[in-house]
């Protein structure tokens, strides 16, 4: 039950941590301003990944933890994963059988999976 | 038992145990953040992909300049908190206080940040509902219900967080934080940490990645 | 101290001479020594003052909309009135009395004592949970009686934020921090159950009602935070008018249903786990044989826990979920049953070649595993997409619930009552009254619910103050075995009362259990143990070969 001496992480450890993160605030503000198309949203979320995880680990000490309560600092996430990934299945998935899938039995087509989620989203998706 | 550590509740063994207690319970809360703030990352997430081009102009009229500002207080406040823990953990009693007032004071400053950027949001109409007319499509307005809903609750998460650390400035104060026992401070320390990650997600969301 | 079950190495417990005082004793008996107190005992028993208040009153909605039912017009109350009975029924219920009746009043009692510990890891932080329970049962009592709400438990959108004319935002509050309380209670059993633990319990050595109330404590702290911002965004809707779930700015309220059921269905599985942990040690004691296969119903519990967070969808299959989705949601709803299922067939190997004793707790046991079996098995029939979309809203799902929620959850707890009363109070109940009211409980039941699996399955559905003609007969055994029900229930009421002053002394182990709560007198004192246990046995070393034929009391 009883733990290890804590860990005292040294001063230098944060601020250098603190300089990462401001780096990395200062180039996700940039890169918003430079037209990537597609990529401005995976790179603002990466950098917002990466900041989440230096923060966790260092700064919350995850790093130094127990294996206990690594998997409680992992469990909500996980749970958040589960949640988006149940509810996308439906939004993603919306629109109904298509009339060509519904007669496919008979010529054995399968036709691409069509998502027209957003017309589906009022037209009760059907 | 009998010579127990006066800040030894009578439920533990020990300090480690009292120690780990803590540590576990705080996390256990904060996976419980992580969901509550989830259901709202959750919507945002389907109606960016539902209505992209809605939010992408909603998204332009957000100002990145207060939320840039936040971004940095907020990482700087985390920078403090950390230094306060480490004070405290190496018995620096007078750097703690000044420490966690200096997060505390960090943290005033974004409420007061936001408040800036409330004021303007609101005198420019970009509070959903009747008076939001700006050409944009009713779509956006979804957007703009969800800056106020989750920067709101955010804001009122890290009010929480400086009347916590004001608590914990008073008993720093009167000394009852030692190099034995700071499990208190350590623990605000990874709730204000929790705010700000909170915080770098709606950066990203908002101010970020609608501007092209 | 019984020699021949002997489960731990505690030293004896003090002879009367040397009696510990009990925690009715130490403290003192002033309001003020209830209302401030941290000891988890006393908290559990304020709790139960609490959830009977708010069982009383849902009862009452109940009773009223049997008596409505009675005829096929409506002629005792109006739509609107039956309305705001049924939701306060559900409300009521579901959030004030079936989340918190067994985890809040065992679990706060027993969990401490099951760990050799002397209280929850933040007995500080359990007494603001009652606190706030308490007061979002009153803002929800409020929102009653001035004016109701008739959106039904669920608060579905739009209806419930642009058209529905009660007390919305208030249920709603209640519910939000009632909501909190349940977060706070799960958090202090996780970390107690993780870090309490007296020397030489291990995880296999845990009794199972602690499996249970741990896979119940992970879903209260998963699921809760998400109900919690669901409403504040009715809420927000409801206030502001406009929200992310108002079609008219192209939002979805069906997406109010996924955030609400991720949720409520694993708060289904709240309502049942509990049940099942104190089913579990009575049955291994009552059959005096230890538990078949122990690490199977402990890993069932959590898993029952962690695949009740998959399935939330199949109460969607008629709303405009994709059909995609209803498919994977209806075959993973299959998956609950497996381990359901394992913990069903373990009780009953339990129960084989036993020496099975029918005390009250034994009988309240039997009927659980009855009525969870024809509750699981319908249910098995609703999480089929195709059955599901003609038996939607109708009472075929009321009674599958309640089979589950009343004939399962309420049958445990009252049964868990009765086994642990000595404990809690230090009075022995008078046995034959319970024997006659479980079984007085167990009929009222089944003549209560049973019908309504036909009527629905003929096509009466749900939620309305009149109905077709045909349906009568049903509805009229159903109305007549809520007046038994209601019997069964006054019951317990009356001598659990009367037990309190006029009940025979209790001595410390009367059922002759093994189990850790039962090495410490009768009630305990305050620090639960003279001195920390030491645990060196598996649980559940009961053997009917050695054993003298057992008389309680």
């Amino acid at each position: 039950m009883t733990s290890p001496e804590i860990k005292i992480i040294p001063r230098n450890t944060y601020l250098l941590v603190w300089g990462v993160l401001m780096f990395l605030l200062l180039l996700n503000f940039g890169l918003a301003e430079i037209r990537l198309g597609p990529f401005n949203l995976v790179v603002s979320l990466a950098v917002a990944f990466i900041q989440t995880l230096l923060m966790l680990l260092y700064l919350m000490h995850a790093r130094y933890d127990s294996g206990l309560t690594r998997l409680f600092v992992i469990v909500g996430f996980v749970w958040l994963l589960i949640m988006f990934d149940l509810v996308l299945s439906d939004y993603l998935t919306r629109g109904g059988v298509p009339s060509t899938l519904r007669d496919s039995w008979k010529h054995g087509a399968w036709p691409a999976a069509t998502n027209n989620f957003p017309a589906g989203f009022s037209t009760n998706g059907r | 038992m009998a010579d127990a550590h006066p800040t030894l509740a009578e439920q533990f063994d020990d300090l480690p145990q009292q120690r780990n207690a803590a540590l576990l319970g705080m996390w256990t809360f904060l996976a419980t953040e992580v969901l509550f703030f989830g259901g709202l990352f959750l919507s945002y997430t389907i109606y960016r992909h539902a209505y992209y081009e809605a939010f992408e102009e909603a998204g332009r009229h957000v100002k990145i300049l207060y939320g840039s500002i936040n971004t940095a207080l907020l990482l700087t406040s985390s920078l403090t908190m950390s230094l306060a823990i480490h004070s405290a953990q190496v018995g620096q009693q007078r750097l703690l206080v000044r420490f966690l007032r200096l997060t505390i004071f960090l943290g005033i400053c974004f409420l007061v940040v936001k408040g800036m950027e409330y004021k303007s949001d609101i005198d420019e109409h970009f509070v959903p509902g009747a008076r939001f007319e700006h050409g944009l499509p009713a779509q956006a307005q979804i957007f703009w219900f969800l800056y106020w809903i989750m920067t709101g609750v955010h804001s009122l998460h890290l009010l929480v967080g400086i009347g916590l650390l004001v608590v914990i400035t008073w008993m720093a104060r009167k000394g009852r934080f030692s190099e034995h026992y700071n499990n208190p401070v350590v623990i605000s320390g990874l709730y204000w940490h929790f705010v700000d990650v909170i915080w770098v997600w709606l950066y990203a969301l908002f101010y970020l990645v609608n501007r092209n | 101290m019984n020699a021949t079950l002997p489960q731990t190495t505690t030293p004896e417990i003090p002879d009367p001479p040397q009696r510990l005082l009990t925690y009715f004793e130490e403290g003192g008996h002033t309001l003020g020594s209830w209302l401030l107190t941290t000891d988890h005992k006393r908290i559990g028993i304020l709790y139960l003052y609490s959830i009977l208040v708010f069982f009383t009153i849902a009862a009452f909605a109940a009773a009223m909309m049997r008596m409505e039912l009675l005829t096929p017009t409506g002629d005792l109350v109006t739509s609107e009135t039956y309305n705001k009975l049924f939701t306060m029924h559900g409300t009521m219920m579901v959030w004030f009395f079936l989340i918190p009746s067994i985890p809040s009043v065992l679990g706060n009692f027993l969990v401490p004592l099951m760990l050799g510990a002397r209280d929850l890891a933040f007995p500080r932080l359990n007494l603001l949970s009652w606190y706030l329970f308490n007061f979002g049962g009153l803002l929800a009592l409020y929102a009653i009686a001035f004016g109701g709400v008739d959106t039904g438990w669920t608060f579905y959108e739009p209806y419930s934020s642009a058209f529905s004319n009660g007390h919305v935002v208030t249920m709603v509050a209640g519910v939000f921090v009632a909501g909190f309380s349940s977060i706070l209670t799960g958090l202090n059993f996780i970390v107690s159950i993780h870090k309490l633990r007296a020397p030489g319990l291990t995880w296999f050595k845990l009794p199972l009602f602690l499996w249970s109330t741990y896979a119940t404590s992970i879903i209260l702290v998963l699921a809760t935070p998400v109900l919690a911002m669901t409403l504040i965004l009715v809420a927000a809707e409801r206030i502001w008018g406009i929200g992310i779930f108002d079609p008219r700015l192209g939002g979805d309220p069906v997406l109010f249903q996924h955030l609400f059921w991720f949720y409520s269905h694993p708060a289904v599985y709240i309502m049942i786990l509990p049940g099942m942990g104190v089913v579990s040690e009575v049955i291994t004691c009552f059959a005096r044989k230890p538990i078949f296969g122990y690490h199977f119903v402990a890993f069932s519990s959590i898993a029952i826990a962690l695949v009740g967070f998959f399935v939330w969808g199949h109460h969607m299959f008629v709303s405009s979920q994709s059909v995609y989705a209803g498919l994977v949601f209806s075959l993973l709803s299959y998956l609950v049953a497996v381990p359901s299922a394992i913990k069903v067939f373990n009780w009953t190997m339990t129960l084989h070649r036993g020496r099975i004793h029918f005390d009250t707790p034994m009988l309240y046991a039997l009927a659980f595993i009855g009525l969870f079996v024809i509750g699981g098995l319908t249910g098995l029939f609703l999480a089929a997409l195709g059955f599901d979309v003609q038996a939607h809203g109708t009472y075929f799902v009321v009674a599958h619930f309640h089979y589950i929620m009343v004939g399962g959850m309420v049958t445990a707890f009252l049964g868990g009552l009765h086994y642990w009363w000595p404990k809690i109070t230090g009075r022995l109940y008078p046995e034959n009254l319970g024997r006659l009211s479980a079984l007085i409980i167990f009929g009222g039941f089944n003549v209560t619910f049973f019908p309504q699996f036909v009527v629905g399955y003929l096509g009466m559905p749900r939620r309305y103050h009149a109905y077709a003609p045909e349906f009568q007969i049903f509805n009229v055994f159903s109305t007549a075995g809520t007046s038994i029900l209601g019997i069964g229930y006054l019951l317990p009421l009356i001598y659990l009362i009367w037990s309190l002053k006029h009940g025979k002394k209790a001595p410390a182990n009367p059922w002759k259990a093994t189990g850790l709560e039962w090495q410490t007198p009768s009630p305990p004192p305050k620090q639960n143990f003279a001195q920390t246990p030491i645990v060196t046995q598996r649980p559940y070393q009961y053997s009917p070969e050695i054993e003298e034929e057992f008389i309680h009391g």
